[in-house]
This record gives structure tokens, sequence and C-alpha cells, in this order.
């Protein structure tokens, strides 16, 4: 099983949004992939799962995938957290 | 954070009405504003609001639920309410099923921490199968009162 440390880096935390884009690439891929925060494991192809982790700006994750094509899965979800979802450019005024 | 702190006990709604995805956001603004925890003022704009935050991706997140929700700069503190609909409806939800529990949120803009803890005890307690199946057989405010209350006892509930 791969892993790697990821770091949440947007203002708003891990919220409904990018939940949704980290489903929505996670389930790309054949790997399972998780998240864990203080020992708590999210599955990443649930929302409803991925929000249970309350992670906030600053918070550390780790973030786990096995499978085939976890290394790319790693890769891909490595860099959702890196460009911060891609949110921060636009709707700050929506959560 | 728990059910108590955000969710408006006279702003339940067990029976809803509506049949719309809008309708439905309608009628729990209406409720907020009948408890008065928003002013009547702002009730345009919050549906607005949570109207277009819709149009950016459904906020029906699966298990028949969905959380409308904005930030509005009228509110002071996060503010809550929780509907439910015997027969469902159409939210464009990411599963496609019909949502049938609503949990909407009007947040103050600068607290992004708070709004986060609320989808995350909502989410937590959604996992819980009975507690789903009791909220969707609720059919007095009275009744989902109670089970948030249980739900706020709950281990899960922190």
């Amino acid at each position: 099983m791969l892993h790697r440390t990821v770091k949440v880096l947007n203002s708003e935390g891990l919220h409904m949004r990018p939940a949704d884009k980290l489903v929505r690439t996670a389930v790309g891929f054949q790997s399972t992939i998780e998240l864990e925060r203080e020992g708590q494991i999210a599955d990443c192809r649930s929302i409803i799962s991925l929000l249970t982790l309350g992670a906030m700006q600053g918070c550390e994750l780790t973030l786990r995938a096995q499978g085939p094509d976890a290394d790319a899965a790693i890769a891909a979800i490595s860099h959702l957290f890196e460009s911060q979802f891609n949110e921060n450019q636009s709707n700050i005024q929506q959560p | 954070m728990k059910f108590s702190v955000f969710v408006s006990p006279k702003a339940i709604r067990a029976q809803l009405s509506s049949n719309t995805k809008e309708g439905v956001i309608k009628e729990l603004v209406g409720a907020l504003v009948a408890s008065g925890d928003i002013s009547s003022d702002d009730q345009e704009d919050i549906v607005r609001a949570i109207m277009k935050r819709e149009e950016l991706g459904s906020t029906g997140i699966g298990r028949g639920v969905a959380v409308p929700h904005t930030k509005h700069a009228s509110v002071e503190k996060l503010v809550g309410t929780v509907g439910v609909s015997a027969e469902g409806l159409d939210f464009e939800s990411l599963d496609g099923q019909k949502a049938s529990l609503f949990f909407l949120l009007v947040s103050p803009p600068d607290r992004p921490g708070d709004h986060l803890r609320a989808l995350e005890n909502i989410s937590r307690q959604l996992r819980d199968d009975q507690f789903c199946r009791f909220l969707r057989q609720s059919t007095t405010a009275e009744d989902i009162q109670q089970l948030l209350e249980e739900a706020d006892r709950s281990q899960f509930g922190s």
C-alpha cells in the first residue's frame, strides 16, 4: 500500500465541493483510496465519508492507495490538495 | 458540532409539502424566517444564494440526503434546520437518487470552521442507517427534535 501525507491548504477546508472533486477523481481509479485523520479513515469514493473528517485548513492527512494504479491515484489526489482544489480564485462567497 | 448548536427547533419541518428543489429550499428558508432566525428582509436573497450554490454542483450527497447551504452576511452565527419529505424529490443528487432528508445551513462568511464542523456532524450521523431510517419515518417536528437530541448524546455527536 502506497501512502503520502497531504495538507489541506485551501482556507475553507475539505468542505463539500472539494470533497465532491475528490470523489470524482477517486472513482476514476481502480485502486482503493483512503484518507486518514487522527485514526479516522475515510473512503475517497464517498462524499459522506470524506465530510466526516472535518478537515480544516492546515490539517494533515495520510493518503493511502492500494491497487494496480495506486501510484497515479496518489499523484492525482495529492495534486488536488496542492492546487487547493482550484477554488481559491473563484466563488469566494460560496462555501 | 452538535445539532442543538445549529438546528433551530422551531424551524424543523417534518412534512415538507414542496416537491421541487427550489420549493423545498424556499420552504425551509421560510421556516427559518418564521422561527426568527433570519430576517424576512433577507429571505429572498438567501434563497437566491442557496440556489446559486446548487448550480455549482448539487448538495445532494447521497443516502437520500441533501445539505443546501450558503454563506450570508446577515447571520451572526451558523443557523440551520431539518426537513423531511415523505415522498422524496429530485435534487439532482450525486447518486441519482431522490432526496428526502434536508439539512439547510446558513453561515456567517467568516466562519468556515463552523460550517465544516456542522457538515462533519451531519455526515457522521448519516452513516448510521438507523438514524436515517428513523428520521425518514418522523411525522412530527417533535419526533425529529428528539432524534437529533439522541444523536447529540451518542458517541458520534461530537
